[in-house]
């Protein structure tokens, strides 16, 4: 422990160089999210039958299963990011922001992983019986 | 001495007034936690019933879409739920997109003007409004058979 002030001790050393990551990462991710859901909601529009085989037939192609695993993936890097936010303006108390914070990166951490494993399996093994 | 009326008054609960501005700020946050939770879950459900074979689908559909005639009292009730469901996720996604959109173009400095912002915040409002109309009616033509 040095008795200097919190300044006294950063001053001199320059800036971490992360300011502007969590900003930057966002509107990367808003504007992947932009091309993402276009392609995903045109595509919901054009799908000529809405019954599972011909629906897992469509997911199963290379042309919609990786834009897919790219959607959820950006999606939910996005939302991390935003409930990060909300959590940190919003739950004032430092044991529930840091329980919140914990359930926000398991949430989208699990959720996304299901999402893109049920995407692959479905591309690489084939539509089950 | 006498009082100038026209003097400027400091913000104050008598003159706080909501404005598209602002409206627009926390619509943003509130649709973006729609669609990542309600709209995320059930973008995966579908998905995994998808993956999880005609079964699996068909009992995605009768929670989520339609049970049919001989549906139980909780499917029938769960149609309704996610009816709700699709109308907000679909209203907060184009909300979201729409605010967004205006989120970057702020982000260049461009449109913080008074008056230009203002109107930039409600047409967000009205082309969000818009496009959910317009898919509630598509999907009520061509899914749900009521026009």
């Amino acid at each position: 422990m040095d008795s200097r002030t919190n300044i006294g001790r950063v001053r001199g050393l320059g800036s971490a160089k992360h300011g502007g990551e969590h900003w930057l990462k966002q509107r990367l991710t808003a504007i992947g999210n932009v091309l993402l859901t276009t392609w995903f909601v045109a595509s919901l529009f054009m799908i000529p039958s809405f019954d599972q085989a011909a629906l897992a037939q469509w997911l199963a192609q290379p042309l919609v299963a990786v834009p897919m695993i790219l959607m959820i993936a950006n999606i939910f890097v996005h939302a991390r990011l935003g409930l990060q936010v909300l959590i940190e303006d919003y739950v004032h108390d430092d044991g529930l922001k840091f329980a919140a914070m914990a359930l926000l990166n398991f949430y989208v951490i699990a959720s996304a992983v299901f999402g893109i494993f049920v995407v692959a399996k479905l591309a690489f093994t084939g539509a089950p019986a | 001495m006498a009082k100038n009326p026209n003097r400027p008054l400091s913000p104050h609960l008598q003159v706080y007034r909501w404005s598209p501005q602002m409206a627009i700020s926390i619509f943003h946050r509130a649709t973006g936690f729609v669609l990542a939770t309600a709209g995320m879950m059930t973008l995966l459900w579908w998905l995994s019933a998808i993956g999880g074979g005609a079964e699996s689908y068909a009992t995605f559909q009768q929670y989520v879409v339609s049970a049919g005639a001989d549906g139980t009292v909780l499917q029938v009730a769960s149609n309704w739920f996610f009816r709700l469901v699709a109308l907000a996720v679909t209203f907060s996604f184009f909300q979201h997109l729409a605010s967004g959109l205006r989120h970057l173009v702020l982000d260049i400095g461009a449109g913080y003007e008074l008056k230009t912002n203002r109107l930039w915040a409600s047409v967000a409002f009205v082309a969000a409004i818009f496009a959910t109309a317009l898919v509630a009616l598509f999907v009520a033509s061509r899914f749900l058979g009521v026009l």
